[in-house]
Protein backbone atom coordinates (compact mmCIF):
# COMPACT_ATOMS: atom_id res chain seq x y z
CA UNK A 1 0.00 0.00 0.00
CA UNK A 2 1.39 3.43 -0.95
CA UNK A 3 2.36 6.04 1.62
CA UNK A 4 -0.32 8.43 0.42
CA UNK A 5 -3.00 5.77 0.80
CA UNK A 6 -1.89 5.11 4.39
CA UNK A 7 -1.93 8.83 5.18
CA UNK A 8 -5.46 9.03 3.80
CA UNK A 9 -6.51 6.13 5.99
CA UNK A 10 -5.17 7.93 9.05
CA UNK A 11 -6.89 11.18 8.08
CA UNK A 12 -10.13 9.27 7.51
CA UNK A 13 -9.84 7.82 10.97
CA UNK A 14 -9.12 11.20 12.51
CA UNK A 15 -12.22 12.58 10.83
CA UNK A 16 -14.26 9.93 12.68
CA UNK A 17 -12.42 10.13 16.00
CA UNK A 18 -12.35 13.93 16.09
CA UNK A 19 -14.93 15.23 13.59
CA UNK A 20 -14.33 18.79 14.74
CA UNK A 21 -10.61 18.66 13.90
CA UNK A 22 -9.44 20.54 10.80
CA UNK A 23 -7.83 17.79 8.69
CA UNK A 24 -7.49 19.51 5.33
CA UNK A 25 -4.06 21.08 5.93
CA UNK A 26 -2.25 18.50 7.99
CA UNK A 27 1.52 18.55 7.51
CA UNK A 28 3.13 15.13 7.08
CA UNK A 29 6.22 15.80 9.16
CA UNK A 30 4.68 17.59 12.15
CA UNK A 31 3.32 15.75 15.18
CA UNK A 32 -0.42 15.13 14.75
CA UNK A 33 -1.08 16.01 18.38
CA UNK A 34 0.53 19.42 17.91
CA UNK A 35 -1.44 20.28 14.79
CA UNK A 36 -4.81 18.85 15.65
CA UNK A 37 -5.15 19.23 19.39
CA UNK A 38 -5.84 15.53 19.91
CA UNK A 39 -5.96 14.38 23.52
CA UNK A 40 -4.91 11.00 24.87
CA UNK A 41 -8.46 9.66 24.53
CA UNK A 42 -8.52 10.62 20.84
CA UNK A 43 -5.15 9.04 20.37
CA UNK A 44 -6.21 5.76 21.92
CA UNK A 45 -9.14 5.86 19.51
CA UNK A 46 -6.90 6.09 16.45
CA UNK A 47 -5.21 2.90 17.59
CA UNK A 48 -8.58 1.29 18.30
CA UNK A 49 -9.97 2.25 14.89
CA UNK A 50 -6.93 0.73 13.18
CA UNK A 51 -7.59 -2.48 15.04
CA UNK A 52 -11.31 -2.40 14.28
CA UNK A 53 -10.86 -1.69 10.58
CA UNK A 54 -7.66 -3.52 9.67
CA UNK A 55 -7.13 -5.93 12.57
CA UNK A 56 -3.76 -4.33 13.26
CA UNK A 57 -2.46 -4.69 16.80
CA UNK A 58 -0.26 -1.87 18.03
CA UNK A 59 1.47 -2.47 21.37
CA UNK A 60 1.49 0.50 23.79
CA UNK A 61 5.25 0.98 23.57
CA UNK A 62 4.93 1.52 19.82
CA UNK A 63 2.33 4.32 20.01
CA UNK A 64 5.08 6.94 19.45
CA UNK A 65 5.49 5.47 15.94
CA UNK A 66 2.15 7.12 15.10
CA UNK A 67 3.35 10.62 15.94
CA UNK A 68 3.30 12.11 12.41
CA UNK A 69 1.67 11.10 9.13
CA UNK A 70 5.14 10.23 7.76
CA UNK A 71 5.95 8.00 10.69
CA UNK A 72 2.49 6.38 10.43
CA UNK A 73 3.15 5.53 6.79
CA UNK A 74 6.58 4.04 7.60
CA UNK A 75 5.36 2.08 10.60
CA UNK A 76 1.99 0.90 9.27
CA UNK A 77 3.14 0.07 5.72
CA UNK A 78 4.45 -3.43 6.50
CA UNK A 79 1.63 -4.16 8.95
CA UNK A 80 -1.07 -3.22 6.43
CA UNK A 81 0.72 -5.19 3.71
CA UNK A 82 0.68 -8.24 5.99
CA UNK A 83 -3.06 -8.04 6.68
CA UNK A 84 -4.07 -7.24 3.12
CA UNK A 85 -1.95 -10.13 1.84
CA UNK A 86 -3.38 -12.55 4.42
CA UNK B 1 -18.19 -17.63 27.31
CA UNK B 2 -21.51 -15.87 26.59
CA UNK B 3 -20.11 -12.32 26.40
CA UNK B 4 -16.87 -10.39 26.60
CA UNK B 5 -18.50 -7.87 28.92
CA UNK B 6 -21.69 -7.79 30.96
CA UNK B 7 -22.80 -4.38 32.18
CA UNK B 8 -25.20 -4.09 35.09
CA UNK B 9 -27.60 -1.17 34.54
CA UNK B 10 -28.85 0.76 31.51
CA UNK B 11 -28.44 4.22 33.04
CA UNK B 12 -26.16 6.87 31.57
CA UNK B 13 -22.91 5.19 32.60
CA UNK B 14 -23.91 1.68 31.54
CA UNK B 15 -25.11 2.85 28.13
CA UNK B 16 -21.95 4.90 27.53
CA UNK B 17 -19.69 2.00 28.49
CA UNK B 18 -21.80 -0.28 26.31
CA UNK B 19 -21.43 1.96 23.25
CA UNK B 20 -17.65 2.14 23.60
CA UNK B 21 -17.29 -1.61 23.97
CA UNK B 22 -19.79 -2.67 21.31
CA UNK B 23 -18.38 -0.15 18.84
CA UNK B 24 -14.98 -1.77 19.16
CA UNK B 25 -16.32 -5.22 18.55
CA UNK B 26 -16.73 -6.57 22.07
CA UNK B 27 -19.68 -8.86 22.65
CA UNK B 28 -21.60 -6.83 25.21
CA UNK B 29 -24.82 -7.36 27.10
CA UNK B 30 -26.43 -4.74 29.34
CA UNK B 31 -28.72 -6.16 32.00
CA UNK B 32 -31.34 -3.72 33.28
CA UNK B 33 -33.68 -4.52 36.13
CA UNK B 34 -36.34 -2.01 35.13
CA UNK B 35 -38.47 -1.94 31.98
CA UNK B 36 -37.15 1.54 31.06
CA UNK B 37 -33.64 2.82 30.38
CA UNK B 38 -32.05 5.86 31.91
CA UNK B 39 -31.85 4.88 35.59
CA UNK B 40 -31.74 7.98 37.78
CA UNK B 41 -32.36 10.18 34.80
CA UNK B 42 -35.18 8.50 32.97
CA UNK B 43 -38.51 9.70 31.62
CA UNK B 44 -42.12 8.61 31.72
CA UNK B 45 -45.59 9.39 30.51
CA UNK B 46 -48.48 10.07 32.86
CA UNK B 47 -52.02 11.12 31.88
CA UNK B 48 -50.89 11.91 28.36
CA UNK B 49 -48.01 14.12 29.43
CA UNK B 50 -44.25 13.62 29.11
CA UNK B 51 -42.19 13.96 32.27
CA UNK B 52 -38.49 13.78 32.98
CA UNK B 53 -37.61 11.95 36.17
CA UNK B 54 -34.85 14.26 37.17
CA UNK B 55 -33.58 16.53 34.46
CA UNK B 56 -32.94 20.07 35.59
CA UNK B 57 -29.89 20.85 33.53
CA UNK B 58 -27.36 19.11 31.41
CA UNK B 59 -24.18 20.52 32.93
CA UNK B 60 -20.81 21.09 31.23
CA UNK B 61 -22.40 22.89 28.28
CA UNK B 62 -19.91 24.61 25.98
CA UNK B 63 -20.27 26.17 22.54
CA UNK B 64 -19.34 24.43 19.28
CA UNK B 65 -15.76 25.75 19.16
CA UNK B 66 -14.58 24.17 22.42
CA UNK B 67 -12.94 20.75 22.21
CA UNK B 68 -11.16 19.89 25.42
CA UNK B 69 -13.92 19.81 28.06
CA UNK B 70 -16.05 16.82 29.10
CA UNK B 71 -19.04 17.37 26.78
CA UNK B 72 -17.20 17.53 23.43
CA UNK B 73 -14.84 14.77 24.59
CA UNK B 74 -17.62 12.38 25.36
CA UNK B 75 -19.49 13.15 22.16
CA UNK B 76 -16.33 12.26 20.24
CA UNK B 77 -15.81 9.10 22.23
CA UNK B 78 -19.40 7.99 21.62
CA UNK B 79 -19.27 8.98 17.92
CA UNK B 80 -22.26 11.25 18.46
CA UNK B 81 -22.74 14.77 17.21
CA UNK B 82 -23.92 17.85 19.09
CA UNK B 83 -27.22 17.58 17.23
CA UNK B 84 -27.87 14.18 18.77
CA UNK B 85 -28.38 15.85 22.16
CA UNK B 86 -30.06 19.06 20.87
CA UNK B 87 -28.72 21.10 23.78
CA UNK B 88 -30.21 24.58 24.23
CA UNK B 89 -28.31 26.88 26.58
CA UNK B 90 -29.84 28.52 29.66
CA UNK B 91 -30.38 32.26 29.87
CA UNK B 92 -29.35 32.58 33.51
CA UNK B 93 -29.64 30.97 36.92
CA UNK B 94 -29.47 32.31 40.47
CA UNK B 95 -28.27 31.53 43.96
CA UNK B 96 -30.64 33.25 46.42
CA UNK B 97 -29.71 33.78 50.06
CA UNK B 98 -31.32 36.22 52.51
CA UNK B 99 -30.79 39.70 51.15
CA UNK B 100 -28.37 38.69 48.39
CA UNK B 101 -28.63 36.83 45.16
CA UNK B 102 -25.94 35.92 42.68
CA UNK B 103 -26.69 35.47 39.03
CA UNK B 104 -24.69 33.22 36.73
CA UNK B 105 -24.81 32.29 33.07
CA UNK B 106 -22.75 30.03 30.84
CA UNK B 107 -20.03 32.70 30.93
CA UNK B 108 -18.01 32.67 34.16
CA UNK B 109 -17.31 36.39 33.76
CA UNK B 110 -20.93 37.17 34.59
CA UNK B 111 -20.61 35.43 37.95
CA UNK B 112 -17.27 37.11 38.61
CA UNK B 113 -18.86 40.49 37.91
CA UNK B 114 -21.87 39.78 40.12
CA UNK B 115 -19.66 38.64 43.02
CA UNK B 116 -17.66 41.88 42.62
CA UNK B 117 -20.86 43.89 42.80
CA UNK B 118 -22.49 42.08 45.73
CA UNK B 119 -19.31 41.36 47.71
CA UNK B 120 -16.88 44.14 46.64
CA UNK B 121 -14.26 43.09 49.20
CA UNK B 122 -14.21 39.58 47.73
CA UNK B 123 -13.77 40.47 44.05
CA UNK B 124 -10.04 39.71 43.94
CA UNK B 125 -10.33 36.73 46.25
CA UNK B 126 -13.00 35.17 44.09
CA UNK B 127 -10.97 35.78 40.95
CA UNK B 128 -8.02 34.08 42.62
CA UNK B 129 -10.26 31.14 43.56
CA UNK B 130 -11.42 30.83 39.93
CA UNK B 131 -7.80 30.73 38.74
CA UNK B 132 -6.96 28.12 41.38
CA UNK B 133 -9.88 25.99 40.17
CA UNK B 134 -9.01 26.45 36.52
CA UNK B 135 -5.46 25.25 37.18
CA UNK B 136 -6.43 22.43 39.54
CA UNK B 137 -5.57 19.06 38.01
CA UNK B 138 -8.82 17.13 38.20
CA UNK B 139 -7.51 14.20 36.19
CA UNK B 140 -5.54 12.72 39.09
CA UNK B 141 -7.33 9.49 39.88
CA UNK B 142 -6.65 9.06 43.57
CA UNK B 143 -5.65 12.32 45.28
CA UNK B 144 -5.84 12.51 49.11
CA UNK B 145 -9.05 13.94 50.61
CA UNK B 146 -9.09 17.73 51.03
CA UNK B 147 -11.88 19.64 52.75
CA UNK B 148 -13.64 22.10 50.45
CA UNK B 149 -14.81 24.28 53.35
CA UNK B 150 -11.27 24.68 54.66
CA UNK B 151 -9.96 25.44 51.19
CA UNK B 152 -12.65 28.04 50.48
CA UNK B 153 -11.97 29.74 53.82
CA UNK B 154 -8.38 30.18 52.66
CA UNK B 155 -9.60 32.25 49.69
CA UNK B 156 -12.77 34.01 50.87
CA UNK B 157 -13.47 36.10 53.96
CA UNK B 158 -17.26 36.47 53.72
CA UNK B 159 -18.73 33.32 55.27
CA UNK B 160 -21.97 33.74 53.33
CA UNK B 161 -20.18 33.71 49.99
CA UNK B 162 -18.66 30.36 50.91
CA UNK B 163 -22.14 29.04 51.68
CA UNK B 164 -23.55 30.50 48.46
CA UNK B 165 -20.97 28.62 46.40
CA UNK B 166 -21.44 25.38 48.32
CA UNK B 167 -25.22 25.39 47.91
CA UNK B 168 -25.51 24.72 44.15
CA UNK B 169 -22.41 22.57 44.05
CA UNK B 170 -23.46 20.27 46.86
CA UNK B 171 -27.00 19.99 45.49
CA UNK B 172 -25.64 18.97 42.10
CA UNK B 173 -23.26 16.32 43.25
CA UNK B 174 -22.26 15.77 46.83
CA UNK B 175 -22.77 12.33 48.29
CA UNK B 176 -21.11 13.63 51.42
CA UNK B 177 -23.00 15.65 54.03
CA UNK B 178 -21.79 19.00 55.46
CA UNK B 179 -18.56 19.22 53.46
CA UNK B 180 -17.13 17.68 50.32
CA UNK B 181 -13.89 16.52 48.78
CA UNK B 182 -12.12 19.36 47.00
CA UNK B 183 -11.63 17.33 43.83
CA UNK B 184 -15.38 16.76 43.56
CA UNK B 185 -16.01 20.46 44.26
CA UNK B 186 -13.60 21.50 41.50
CA UNK B 187 -15.17 19.14 38.98
CA UNK B 188 -18.68 20.41 39.73
CA UNK B 189 -17.62 24.07 39.94
CA UNK B 190 -16.27 23.77 36.40
CA UNK B 191 -19.33 21.92 35.17
CA UNK B 192 -21.72 24.60 36.54
CA UNK B 193 -19.86 27.89 36.41
CA UNK B 194 -16.95 27.58 33.96
CA UNK B 195 -19.02 25.57 31.49
CA UNK B 196 -22.76 25.79 32.06
CA UNK B 197 -26.35 24.58 31.75
CA UNK B 198 -28.35 23.44 28.76
CA UNK B 199 -31.36 21.29 28.01
CA UNK B 200 -32.62 19.26 25.05
CA UNK B 201 -35.99 20.56 23.90
CA UNK B 202 -37.55 17.11 24.28
CA UNK B 203 -35.96 16.56 27.66
CA UNK B 204 -33.77 13.67 28.67
CA UNK B 205 -35.48 11.22 26.32
CA UNK B 206 -33.58 12.89 23.48
CA UNK B 207 -30.28 11.86 25.06
CA UNK B 208 -31.33 8.41 26.15
CA UNK B 209 -32.83 7.54 22.79
CA UNK B 210 -29.64 8.67 21.04
CA UNK B 211 -27.58 6.46 23.35
CA UNK B 212 -29.78 3.39 22.98
CA UNK B 213 -29.91 3.79 19.20
CA UNK B 214 -26.14 4.07 19.03
CA UNK B 215 -25.62 1.11 21.32
CA UNK B 216 -27.95 -1.11 19.27
CA UNK B 217 -26.43 0.01 15.97
CA UNK B 218 -23.03 -1.09 17.25
CA UNK B 219 -24.45 -4.55 17.90
CA UNK B 220 -24.86 -4.30 21.66
CA UNK B 221 -27.48 -6.45 23.37
CA UNK B 222 -29.89 -4.98 25.90
CA UNK B 223 -31.93 -7.16 28.22
CA UNK B 224 -34.64 -5.31 30.10
CA UNK B 225 -36.39 -6.57 33.23
CA UNK B 226 -33.34 -8.68 33.90
CA UNK B 227 -32.33 -8.08 37.47
CA UNK B 228 -28.94 -9.29 38.65
CA UNK B 229 -29.47 -11.36 41.79
CA UNK B 230 -25.98 -12.64 42.48
CA UNK B 231 -22.43 -12.83 41.23
CA UNK B 232 -20.81 -16.24 41.61
CA UNK B 233 -17.19 -15.86 42.56
CA UNK B 234 -14.13 -18.10 42.45
CA UNK B 235 -10.39 -17.31 42.47
CA UNK B 236 -11.01 -13.58 42.99
CA UNK B 237 -13.04 -13.38 39.82
CA UNK B 238 -16.69 -13.22 38.86
CA UNK B 239 -17.40 -16.61 37.33
CA UNK B 240 -21.00 -16.01 36.41
CA UNK B 241 -23.77 -13.47 36.67
CA UNK B 242 -27.04 -14.89 37.95
CA UNK B 243 -30.22 -13.07 37.09
CA UNK B 244 -33.59 -13.32 38.82
CA UNK B 245 -35.19 -16.53 37.68
CA UNK B 246 -31.87 -18.32 37.93
CA UNK B 247 -30.37 -17.88 34.47
CA UNK B 248 -26.58 -17.82 34.58
CA UNK B 249 -24.47 -15.76 32.18
CA UNK B 250 -20.72 -15.84 31.73
CA UNK B 251 -18.47 -12.95 30.71
CA UNK B 252 -14.75 -12.12 30.96
CA UNK B 253 -15.45 -8.74 32.55
CA UNK B 254 -18.36 -7.30 34.52
CA UNK B 255 -19.00 -3.57 34.88
CA UNK B 256 -21.57 -2.52 37.45
CA UNK B 257 -23.37 0.81 37.58
CA UNK B 258 -25.66 -0.33 40.40
CA UNK B 259 -23.52 1.34 43.11
CA UNK B 260 -20.65 0.05 45.23
CA UNK B 261 -22.58 -1.16 48.25
CA UNK B 262 -25.38 -2.47 46.04
CA UNK B 263 -22.86 -4.40 43.93
CA UNK B 264 -21.10 -5.83 46.98
CA UNK B 265 -24.43 -7.24 48.06
CA UNK B 266 -24.41 -9.40 44.91
CA UNK B 267 -21.20 -11.10 46.09
CA UNK B 268 -21.12 -13.66 48.87
CA UNK B 269 -17.47 -12.88 49.71
CA UNK B 270 -17.75 -9.06 49.80
CA UNK B 271 -15.54 -7.18 52.24
CA UNK B 272 -17.38 -5.60 55.22
CA UNK B 273 -18.82 -2.18 54.45
CA UNK B 274 -18.42 0.61 57.02
CA UNK B 275 -21.74 2.36 57.70
CA UNK B 276 -20.30 5.73 56.70
CA UNK B 277 -19.76 4.33 53.19
CA UNK B 278 -23.50 3.86 52.71
CA UNK B 279 -24.99 6.93 51.02
CA UNK B 280 -27.99 8.67 52.55
CA UNK B 281 -28.38 11.96 50.72
CA UNK B 282 -31.74 11.87 48.99
CA UNK B 283 -34.32 14.27 47.71
CA UNK B 284 -38.01 14.89 47.26
CA UNK B 285 -38.96 16.60 44.07
CA UNK B 286 -42.33 18.11 43.21
CA UNK B 287 -43.19 18.76 39.59
CA UNK B 288 -46.05 21.16 38.95
CA UNK B 289 -47.68 21.47 35.54
CA UNK B 290 -48.94 24.97 34.75
CA UNK B 291 -51.21 26.28 32.00
CA UNK B 292 -48.70 29.07 31.29
CA UNK B 293 -44.93 29.24 31.00
CA UNK B 294 -43.26 30.58 34.17
CA UNK B 295 -41.37 33.21 32.12
CA UNK B 296 -44.75 34.70 31.12
CA UNK B 297 -45.66 34.80 34.81
CA UNK B 298 -42.56 36.76 35.72
CA UNK B 299 -40.05 34.02 36.56
CA UNK B 300 -37.20 33.82 34.06
CA UNK B 301 -34.37 31.94 35.77
CA UNK B 302 -33.67 28.42 34.51
CA UNK B 303 -32.54 27.26 37.97
CA UNK B 304 -32.70 28.93 41.38
CA UNK B 305 -30.73 27.50 44.29
CA UNK B 306 -32.22 29.01 47.46
CA UNK B 307 -31.33 28.96 51.11
CA UNK B 308 -33.36 30.76 53.76
CA UNK B 309 -30.58 31.57 56.22
CA UNK B 310 -26.97 32.71 56.06
CA UNK B 311 -25.62 29.23 56.66
CA UNK B 312 -26.40 26.32 54.41
CA UNK B 313 -26.99 22.85 55.83
CA UNK B 314 -26.53 19.98 53.44
CA UNK B 315 -27.43 16.85 55.37
CA UNK B 316 -30.16 14.32 55.81
CA UNK B 317 -32.81 16.23 57.81
CA UNK B 318 -34.59 15.00 60.95
CA UNK B 319 -38.00 15.65 59.41
CA UNK B 320 -39.21 14.12 56.11
CA UNK B 321 -38.15 17.20 54.13
CA UNK B 322 -35.86 20.15 54.83
CA UNK B 323 -37.60 23.10 53.24
CA UNK B 324 -35.01 25.65 54.29
CA UNK B 325 -33.13 25.19 51.05
CA UNK B 326 -33.82 23.76 47.64
CA UNK B 327 -33.61 23.99 43.89
CA UNK B 328 -36.28 25.45 41.61
CA UNK B 329 -36.12 24.54 37.96
CA UNK B 330 -38.20 25.83 35.04
CA UNK B 331 -37.43 23.81 31.92
CA UNK B 332 -38.99 26.38 29.61
CA UNK B 333 -36.42 28.98 30.69
CA UNK B 334 -33.85 27.66 28.27
CA UNK B 335 -33.35 29.14 24.83
CA UNK B 336 -35.60 27.68 22.17
CA UNK B 337 -38.14 26.49 24.73
CA UNK B 338 -40.68 29.31 24.36
CA UNK B 339 -43.14 27.16 22.48
CA UNK B 340 -43.51 24.48 25.14
CA UNK B 341 -47.25 23.74 25.32
CA UNK B 342 -47.35 23.81 29.12
CA UNK B 343 -45.22 25.23 31.87
CA UNK B 344 -43.38 23.20 34.47
CA UNK B 345 -41.99 24.25 37.80
CA UNK B 346 -39.92 21.67 39.66
CA UNK B 347 -38.69 22.02 43.22
CA UNK B 348 -36.19 19.77 44.96
CA UNK B 349 -35.59 19.53 48.71
CA UNK B 350 -33.28 17.42 50.84
CA UNK B 351 -35.20 14.51 52.32
CA UNK B 352 -34.96 12.02 55.13
CA UNK B 353 -34.92 8.72 53.32
CA UNK B 354 -35.87 6.63 56.39
CA UNK B 355 -39.03 8.67 56.90
CA UNK B 356 -40.18 8.07 53.33
CA UNK B 357 -38.94 4.49 53.03
CA UNK B 358 -40.54 3.32 56.26
CA UNK B 359 -43.85 5.21 56.10
CA UNK B 360 -46.94 3.03 55.74
CA UNK B 361 -49.18 3.69 52.73
CA UNK B 362 -51.46 6.13 54.59
CA UNK B 363 -48.62 8.15 56.07
CA UNK B 364 -46.78 8.19 52.75
CA UNK B 365 -49.82 9.65 51.01
CA UNK B 366 -50.33 12.13 53.84
CA UNK B 367 -46.72 13.32 53.53
CA UNK B 368 -47.21 13.81 49.81
CA UNK B 369 -50.36 15.89 50.37
CA UNK B 370 -48.72 17.98 53.08
CA UNK B 371 -45.64 18.69 51.03
CA UNK B 372 -47.67 19.58 47.96
CA UNK B 373 -49.33 22.31 50.03
CA UNK B 374 -45.92 23.40 51.31
CA UNK B 375 -44.59 23.36 47.77
CA UNK B 376 -47.30 25.73 46.55
CA UNK B 377 -46.57 28.13 49.38
CA UNK B 378 -42.88 28.20 48.52
CA UNK B 379 -43.45 28.32 44.78
CA UNK B 380 -45.47 31.55 45.19
CA UNK B 381 -42.17 33.32 45.90
CA UNK B 382 -41.19 32.63 42.30
CA UNK B 383 -44.54 32.55 40.55
CA UNK B 384 -46.97 34.49 42.77
CA UNK B 385 -50.00 33.43 40.72
CA UNK B 386 -49.11 29.74 40.62
CA UNK B 387 -52.45 28.69 42.16
CA UNK B 388 -54.37 30.24 39.24
CA UNK B 389 -52.30 28.31 36.71
CA UNK B 390 -51.82 25.00 38.48
CA UNK B 391 -53.05 21.98 36.47
CA UNK B 392 -51.58 18.96 38.18
CA UNK B 393 -48.46 17.70 39.90
CA UNK B 394 -46.33 14.67 40.49
CA UNK B 395 -43.89 14.04 43.29
CA UNK B 396 -41.03 11.65 43.68
CA UNK B 397 -39.44 10.68 46.93
CA UNK B 398 -36.54 8.56 48.17
CA UNK B 399 -38.91 5.61 47.94
CA UNK B 400 -39.56 6.29 44.25
CA UNK B 401 -35.84 6.57 43.55
CA UNK B 402 -35.21 3.33 45.38
CA UNK B 403 -38.00 1.55 43.53
CA UNK B 404 -36.71 2.55 40.10
CA UNK B 405 -32.95 2.38 40.60
CA UNK B 406 -32.50 0.07 43.62
CA UNK B 407 -30.17 2.62 45.21
CA UNK B 408 -29.99 2.00 48.97
CA UNK B 409 -31.80 4.81 50.84
CA UNK B 410 -32.71 6.29 47.44
CA UNK B 411 -29.29 7.95 47.72
CA UNK B 412 -29.03 9.83 44.45
CA UNK B 413 -25.28 10.44 44.65
CA UNK B 414 -24.47 7.01 46.04
CA UNK B 415 -21.71 6.25 48.48
CA UNK B 416 -19.74 9.15 50.01
CA UNK B 417 -16.61 7.12 49.39
CA UNK B 418 -15.85 7.11 45.66
CA UNK B 419 -13.68 4.52 43.97
CA UNK B 420 -12.17 6.47 41.14
CA UNK B 421 -10.18 3.69 39.55
CA UNK B 422 -13.35 1.59 39.46
CA UNK B 423 -11.62 -1.38 41.05
CA UNK B 424 -13.27 -3.80 43.46
CA UNK B 425 -12.00 -6.80 45.44
CA UNK B 426 -12.55 -8.94 42.32
CA UNK B 427 -10.13 -8.79 39.40
CA UNK B 428 -12.73 -8.67 36.63
CA UNK B 429 -15.44 -6.62 38.35
CA UNK B 430 -15.35 -2.82 37.98
CA UNK B 431 -17.64 0.01 39.01
CA UNK B 432 -18.87 2.66 36.63
CA UNK B 433 -21.14 5.65 37.17
CA UNK B 434 -22.15 7.24 40.44
CA UNK B 435 -19.91 5.31 42.81
CA UNK B 436 -16.88 5.55 40.57
CA UNK B 437 -17.21 9.24 41.29
CA UNK B 438 -18.23 11.16 38.19
CA UNK B 439 -21.74 12.41 38.85
CA UNK B 440 -24.63 13.86 36.94
CA UNK B 441 -25.59 13.05 33.37
CA UNK B 442 -22.35 14.17 31.80
CA UNK B 443 -20.30 12.76 34.66
CA UNK B 444 -21.96 9.35 34.46
CA UNK B 445 -21.47 9.20 30.68
CA UNK B 446 -17.81 10.07 31.09
CA UNK B 447 -17.46 7.51 33.84
CA UNK B 448 -18.77 4.71 31.62
CA UNK B 449 -16.39 5.74 28.87
CA UNK B 450 -13.39 6.03 31.18
CA UNK B 451 -13.94 2.67 32.85
CA UNK B 452 -14.55 0.89 29.53
CA UNK B 453 -11.35 2.42 28.12
CA UNK B 454 -9.20 1.83 31.16
CA UNK B 455 -10.21 -1.69 32.14
CA UNK B 456 -11.32 -3.28 28.89
CA UNK B 457 -10.16 -1.53 25.71
CA UNK B 458 -6.67 -0.44 26.81
CA UNK B 459 -6.07 -3.84 28.39
CA UNK B 460 -6.47 -5.90 25.27
C1 LIG C 1 -34.22 13.75 40.86
C2 LIG C 1 -32.91 13.77 40.18
C3 LIG C 1 -32.56 14.88 39.45
C4 LIG C 1 -31.35 14.91 38.79
N1 LIG C 1 -31.07 15.99 38.01
C5 LIG C 1 -29.95 16.00 37.30
C6 LIG C 1 -29.69 17.07 36.40
O1 LIG C 1 -30.49 17.97 36.23
N2 LIG C 1 -28.54 17.08 35.72
C7 LIG C 1 -27.62 16.08 35.87
O2 LIG C 1 -26.59 16.14 35.21
N3 LIG C 1 -27.83 15.05 36.71
C8 LIG C 1 -28.97 14.99 37.42
N4 LIG C 1 -29.20 13.95 38.27
C9 LIG C 1 -28.12 12.97 38.51
C10 LIG C 1 -27.98 11.98 37.37
O3 LIG C 1 -29.27 11.55 36.99
C11 LIG C 1 -27.17 10.77 37.84
O4 LIG C 1 -25.96 11.21 38.40
C12 LIG C 1 -26.86 9.81 36.70
O5 LIG C 1 -28.00 9.57 35.92
C13 LIG C 1 -26.31 8.52 37.28
O6 LIG C 1 -26.14 7.55 36.29
P1 LIG C 1 -25.54 6.14 36.65
O7 LIG C 1 -25.35 5.43 35.38
O8 LIG C 1 -24.38 6.28 37.54
O9 LIG C 1 -26.59 5.39 37.58
P2 LIG C 1 -28.11 4.97 37.39
O10 LIG C 1 -28.82 5.90 36.54
O11 LIG C 1 -28.66 4.72 38.74
O12 LIG C 1 -28.03 3.59 36.62
C14 LIG C 1 -27.97 2.37 37.29
C15 LIG C 1 -28.91 1.40 36.63
O13 LIG C 1 -28.68 0.10 37.18
C16 LIG C 1 -29.91 -0.56 37.28
N5 LIG C 1 -29.78 -1.61 38.29
C17 LIG C 1 -29.63 -1.47 39.62
N6 LIG C 1 -29.59 -2.69 40.21
C18 LIG C 1 -29.68 -3.60 39.21
C19 LIG C 1 -29.68 -5.03 39.19
N7 LIG C 1 -29.60 -5.75 40.32
N8 LIG C 1 -29.80 -5.65 38.00
C20 LIG C 1 -29.90 -4.93 36.85
N9 LIG C 1 -29.90 -3.58 36.82
C21 LIG C 1 -29.80 -2.93 37.99
C22 LIG C 1 -30.87 0.53 37.70
O14 LIG C 1 -32.20 0.17 37.43
C23 LIG C 1 -30.38 1.71 36.86
O15 LIG C 1 -31.04 1.76 35.61
C24 LIG C 1 -30.44 13.85 38.91
C25 LIG C 1 -30.81 12.73 39.64
C26 LIG C 1 -32.04 12.68 40.26
C27 LIG C 1 -32.45 11.43 40.99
Amino acid sequence: MGDQRIKDIILDIIAVVAPDAEVSNVKSDVRLRDQLDLDSMDFLDIVMELRKRYKIEIPKEEYPELATLDSCAAYLGPKLAAVTAA
Amino acid sequence: MDYDVIIIGAGMSGLAAGIRLAYFGQRVCILEKHYAFGGLNSYYRLDGRDYDVGLHAVTNFVGPGVRDTPLPKLLRQLRLSRDDFDLQPQRYSEIRFPGVSLRFTNDLNDLIADVAEKFPGEADHFRRLCTFIRDYDDTVLLPPYRSTRETLKGFLHEPMLVEMLLCPIMYYGSAEEHDMDLLQFVIIFKSLFCEGFARPRDGVRKIIKALVRKYRSCGGELRMQSSVARLDVADDRVKSVIIDGGESLIASTVLSSAGYVETMRFCADAPPIPTQDVGRVSFVETIAVLDALPQRLGHEAAIVFFNDSETFTYAMPECPVDMRSGVVCCPSNYEGHDDMPEGFLRMTWLANSDAWMEADEGTYRQYKDDYLTAFKAQARRYVPTIDDHFITSDMFTPRTIHRYTSRINGAVYGSPRKRRDGRTHLKNLFLCGTDQGYLGIIGALLSGITIANMHVLAEE
